[in-house]
């Protein structure tokens, strides 16, 4: 799914972000990728979702490299990814319900298939009963599960998550967590950046660390 | 616009979209088409206020338009009705009067030609002047017998004419031969210059119109920066970003034009009683006509077509710069 091959990012200034970068992740797999602030998570995530492009090397999304997808494939390219924030991106003037169905109306769903794809999305992260409510009126956990719902509307192949239980209590974020381990196991390929360690280590998954711009692969009882 | 627009629909992850692409760009374009209606309905005041000065923009340009049309259609029917009068001299009876006529009627120049004697330029003057009363305390007709002429088509063009009137000045019963032309092309003079004006009024408008709405999509698109981001980020196309916005832009040049047409047709009906009675006065019947209904087409097709293009300018150029980071 994900594949990256000595990857550089350099931002214009001199800040190495990201320093010979090699991983891949498999379809259907899910992995952690933590590390200190700074130390390049958004800047990788940033990459795969194409909003920043590689100073040198290869990222690879489904075969396809980052580098050469023109302006006007970034849209096409962006729906197979599910993209979860850490402070949601909801927009607060319109209901829950028409949060979750944006990425349908871009895609150009029919009117009815929008409706019963958003509330099996909603029912799935437990809102289902919310689909009326402003998400300003919504608690930070329940914001973000109306992000994750967004997210997966349209079944993407690969969820990436940038810092998405930064806001919320460990009671809370264990929950968003089993959320993401249940679309794992449907099939979903899932990348999640955090730096809850303790979180982390609970799940069994694969550990990608990133200290100053380099990529190491851990094992959970490795980390401090 | 950019090709990307037909593709807006395409590339989704989910090979299960269940509708063509074409039904759900055409699905879009008729939700957007709605949708931005009820934006500008949702804020009525500010909108109300860009719409009413795209109306007045318009609607000043178009109404002198319509008041020169009404001028020109007055005017037509005296265009090519080139006149000569003869007035002869004081010492010239009615009954020579009448022969001359005769005489001049032979010439081959002469197309229609009516004998007004001084007993009837004296009724008419009477009649049409004002000064009836006055004229009873004169003892002697101080008016001359006059010879209206109309000559052929072919000796109506501003050379034979004049050759003609100088044949006739040469007659030695004849005091004045008058041309009763020139106030005609002047005032066809006047009317060019008039139109000229209004073209150029209606250009600088038109750029008004241009840069207010291109200015109040440029602070509709920073307004909603973060949205914009938003849906990016989530895959949509400028296409389909861009849309709301030409759509709203679209529904002020629509409803300015709206307003315009409703300004022009008020205004005119207010003129249009003053105006009737003035032309009473001077013994015609013309009365104003209000715009027709293909240049009400056109006018809102102009405003819609500016709105658009006013849109379109503002969005090409700030569209671009939000992208997320």
């Amino acid at each position: 799914m994900i594949r990256f091959q000595n990857l550089f990012k350099r931002y214009p200034g001199g800040h190495d972000a990201l320093s010979d970068v090699c991983f891949d992740l498999g379809d259907g797999e899910m992995g952690f990728l933590t590390g200190h602030s700074g130390a390049g998570k958004s800047t990788l995530l940033k990459i795969i979702s194409l909003i920043e492009r590689p100073t040198r090397g290869q990222a690879l999304l489904n075969n396809v490299n980052l580098a050469k997808v023109s302006k006007r494939r970034i849209p096409s390219m962006r729906r197979q990814i599910g993209i979860i924030f850490q402070d949601h991106q909801l927009l607060f003037d319109r209901t829950v319900f028409d949060n979750v169905a944006l990425p349908l109306v871009i895609a150009g769903y029919r009117h009815q298939e929008i409706g019963r794809r958003v509330r099996a999305a909603l029912d799935k992260v437990g809102l289902l009963d919310k689909e009326k409510l402003n998400p300003v009126t919504l608690s930070g956990g329940e914001q973000q599960r109306v992000g994750i719902a967004r997210a997966v509307v349209n079944k993407p192949p690969l969820l990436l998550a940038d810092e998405p239980t930064g806001n919320l209590d460990p009671e809370l974020s264990w929950d968003i967590m089993q959320l993401f381990e249940n679309f794992h196991q449907v099939g979903v390929t899932v990348l999640i950046a955090s730096h809850d360690i303790e979180l982390i280590k609970r799940m069994d998954h694969r550990i990608l660390t990133l200290n100053k711009g380099r990529l190491f692969e851990q094992s959970s009882w490795e980390l401090d | 616009m950019s090709p990307s627009k037909l593709t807006n629909n395409r590339g989704a992850a989910d090979s299960s979209q269940p509708t063509s692409p074409l039904m759900a760009y055409l699905v879009n374009h008729a939700q957007v088409f709605f949708s931005s209606l009820g934006k500008l309905y949702r804020a009525p005041l500010s909108n109300l206020m860009t719409v009413a000065v795209i109306g007045i923009a318009l609607a000043f340009p178009m109404g002198l338009y319509v008041l020169l049309q009404n001028l020109q259609a007055v005017s037509g029917g005296w265009n090519g009705a080139t006149q000569i009068s003869l007035f002869t001299k004081m010492n010239v009876d009615d009954e020579r009067a009448a022969e001359l006529g005769q005489e001049l009627r032979q010439l081959p120049e002469i197309e229609s030609l009516h004998v007004l004697s001084r007993q009837e330029a004296m009724s008419e003057f009477q009649a049409l002047s004002g000064f009836g009363e006055a004229l009873d305390v004169l003892e002697k007709n101080p008016l001359p017998a006059v010879l209206i002429i109309h000559p052929t088509a072919a000796n109506s063009e501003p050379v034979q004419v004049a050759l003609l009137v100088e044949k006739l000045q040469s007659y030695k019963e004849i005091d004045i031969a008058q041309l009763d032309m020139q106030w005609v092309e002047r005032l066809f003079t006047m009317m060019e210059i008039a139109e000229r004006g209004i073209i150029v009024i209606a250009i600088l408008l038109a750029l008004a119109v241009l840069l207010t709405v291109g200015n109040t999509i440029r602070l509709d698109i920073q307004s909603r920066r973060d949205e914009i981001v938003i849906v990016k980020l989530i895959g949509a196309t400028n296409a389909f970003i861009r849309r709301p916005f030409l759509y709203t832009g679209f529904w002020y040049g629509c409803l300015g034009g709206l307003i315009a047409w409703i300004m022009i047709s008020l205004s005119l009906s207010v003129l249009s009683g003053p105006v009737q009675r003035l032309a009473g006065l001077y013994g015609s019947d013309f009365s104003l006509s209000s715009m027709d209904f293909v240049s009400g087409l056109s006018l809102l097709f102009i405003s819609i077509f500016l709105g658009l293009v006013g849109s379109w300018l503002a969005v090409g150029r700030h569209l671009n710069e939000i992208e997320p980071s």
